[in-house]
């Protein structure tokens, strides 16, 4: 036992003073993931919008693929990006391996399933007739959207928060893609494995937690938005 | 008079099935036309193509007798709708209202004047910054037709708007948009289920079974003279003409009805014209000089025009300065010698008369 009331005391101080490595990681990891979570909401908008209003042979398929990348392994998304990334590879000249940009990538293929699923959702709970009397009120398709869009925003939120979790939580894409290279794309996760395989579960158990902190910080806000909503 | 939309022979298929087959349809400017029918008649597929929301498989919509093709934004703004689902966005009610303003980039100053214009109209001025989801039914589907009538659009089509309400709201409501059709003059189409409805609202009615519409024309006439028996059976046969009021007190309701008088019971009547309504079970024949001794207030002296069978009774239309239907069986027919050209009285209650008030 000594070993984990160890290990939090010493998170606990880590976390007091403001360790200028631990800060950064953390920064990292918000810009990286938040990033992410802004490609894959642009990109599981678009796909989940088609998905929910057009009718096209093959759309059946086309949503099992969708509910089926909802729960894609990490590690199969970050060897696909790796092999593609990959120096040799076919988009080697870009020099993306083992950069931030990569791991972007990457964290977008695994949270975009998860944003277009919730997206097929949120709208397909709209009433059938909305669409027809919102152009019947003069609407332009952009329009159109753009209001089903606001229309569904309570449940869109519930894209957003998946989206970031998926994204901030993964560990082994990240680590294929970026490297965990100290001070370049060493993120919260990447970092808690390289310190707990050197047995310094100190700082891992602090990273750990502010790990936890973020997720539980940003779904806070979120939700605070949402009840808010919903109550007025 | 010009015409407004036009059909020119629509099909809508759904599947192999035709949903809607309609090779000529003409709705003509400033006037109301209600669409009556069944359910699954094709009603709502009717609106959808004249609301340019759905394009037919075959066949053309025009607009003031131009092809829409291409123009269907421009020509929608020109329009306004109003379902039988209000359908309203999670807003105040002042921003449902004020949506399709918005749509079309109607400056700020002007929306707001118009959308309390619109609320205050339909008695909703209150309800303004109140959410849309905190509504009655009734409310709701005022704030769709407030949300309708500020586009001051040049046709309004109505999808059954009240067959979701109580009927009291429904009185209320179809008084209101009654009274509102009448003021703008807007060309209208309102499609309905409620004959009583169609009756109230329209100077023209179509009727509308099997995706086909078996009968146009002026209401009286559809309704004193349905086209087939699926117009008749679904309008009711039955003597339906205009009358005009002379006297109305203590729920006593004397009209002029061609050359005859009418007397009706219609508590709180206030209209100065009705359609006078009459089954024809509840009309009795007798010869001209028979001595009928019976309680009827309403007793007309004329001549049977026209016998036509029904089963195993006759249907049988006494010309008494107005056509009246009655329904008597083979056996009584002949035992009153009943031929065209005989003479007759026909008697009713005036509790039998239903009256529809007409106008605004």
């Amino acid at each position: 036992m000594d070993l984990v009331w160890d290990g939090v005391r010493e998170a606990f101080r880590i976390l007091g003073t403001g360790d200028r490595d631990v800060w950064e990681i953390t920064l990292r990891s918000l810009l990286v993931s938040g990033s992410a979570t802004i490609f894959s909401l642009i990109i599981g908008i678009s796909i989940g919008a088609s998905l929910a209003f057009r009718r096209f042979p093959g759309r059946n398929l086309a949503v099992t693929l969708v509910n089926t990348g909802m729960g894609l392994p990490p590690v199969v998304v970050g060897l696909v990006v790796a092999l593609l990334l990959w120096r040799s590879g076919p988009l080697g000249p870009l020099g993306l391996i083992y950069t931030p940009a990569a791991m972007v990538i990457a964290q977008t293929l695994i949270a975009a399933p998860l944003v277009t699923g919730f997206t097929v959702a949120a709208l397909g709970s709209l009433p059938a007739g909305l669409r027809p009397q919102l152009y019947a009120l003069g609407a332009s398709r952009l329009q159109m959207l753009w209001l089903v869009l606001q229309e569904a925003r309570l449940p869109l939120l519930a894209a957003v928060m998946a989206g970031f979790g998926a994204a901030v939580s993964e560990v082994g894409a990240s680590l294929m893609v970026g490297g965990n290279l100290a001070g370049e794309t060493r993120v919260l996760t990447t970092a808690v494995v390289l310190s707990a395989q050197k047995g310094e579960f100190a700082p891992a158990i602090a990273l750990s937690i502010i790990l936890l902190l973020l997720i539980f910080l940003v779904n806070l806000v979120l939700t605070t938005v949402q009840q808010r909503e919903r109550q007025s | 008079m010009n015409t407004k939309l036009s059909l020119r022979n629509v099909v809508v298929r759904g599947g192999k099935y035709e949903i809607l087959n309609v090779p000529h349809l003409d709705v003509q400017e400033g006037e109301v036309l209600a669409v009556l029918g069944p359910n699954g008649a094709g009603k709502s597929t009717l609106v959808h193509v004249l609301a340019l929301l759905e394009r037919p498989a075959e066949g053309e919509v025009l607009f003031e007798g131009e092809p829409v093709k291409g123009r269907e934004l421009a020509l929608r703004r020109t329009m306004a709708s109003v379902f039988q689902e209000p359908l309203l966005l999670d807003r105040t009610v002042g921003a449902n209202v004020s949506l399709g303003l918005s749509l079309r980039g109607v400056p700020r100053g002007e929306r707001r004047e118009r959308v309390q214009r619109w609320l205050a109209r339909f008695g909703i001025a209150g309800l303004a910054e109140r959410s849309a989801n905190h509504l009655s039914g009734g409310e709701a589907q005022r704030v769709s037709l407030a949300r309708a009538f500020v586009l001051e659009p040049s046709v309004i089509l109505l999808d059954e708007p009240f067959s979701a309400l109580d009927q009291p709201t429904r009185e209320t409501l179809l008084d209101e948009l009654a009274s509102v059709l009448a003021e703008t003059g807007i060309t209208a189409v309102f499609v309905t289920h409620e004959r009583d409805e169609a009756a109230r609202l329209a100077h023209r009615v179509a009727v509308l079974a099997d995706g086909e519409v078996r009968q146009i024309g002026e209401t009286v006439e559809v309704f004193s003279s349905p086209a087939d028996e699926t117009v008749a059976a679904y309008v009711g046969v039955e003597t339906v003409a205009s009358g005009r009021v002379i006297e109305a007190e203590d729920g006593l309701v004397v009209l002029s009805v061609g050359d005859a008088h009418v007397e009706a019971i219609a508590h709180g009547f206030t209209a100065s014209e009705a359609l006078v309504c009459l089954r024809p079970e509840d009309v009795v024949l007798a010869l001209e000089d028979a001595d009928v001794q019976d309680s009827a207030r309403n007793r007309l002296h004329g001549v049977v025009s026209a016998i036509k069978p029904a089963g195993a009774e006759v249907r049988l239309v006494v010309d008494c300065g107005f056509p009246v239907v009655a329904r008597i069986t083979r056996r009584s027919m002949e035992e009153l010698g009943l031929a065209v050209g005989t003479p007759v009285t026909a008697s009713f209650k005036a509790t039998a008369v239903h009256l529809i008030p007409r106008g605004g």
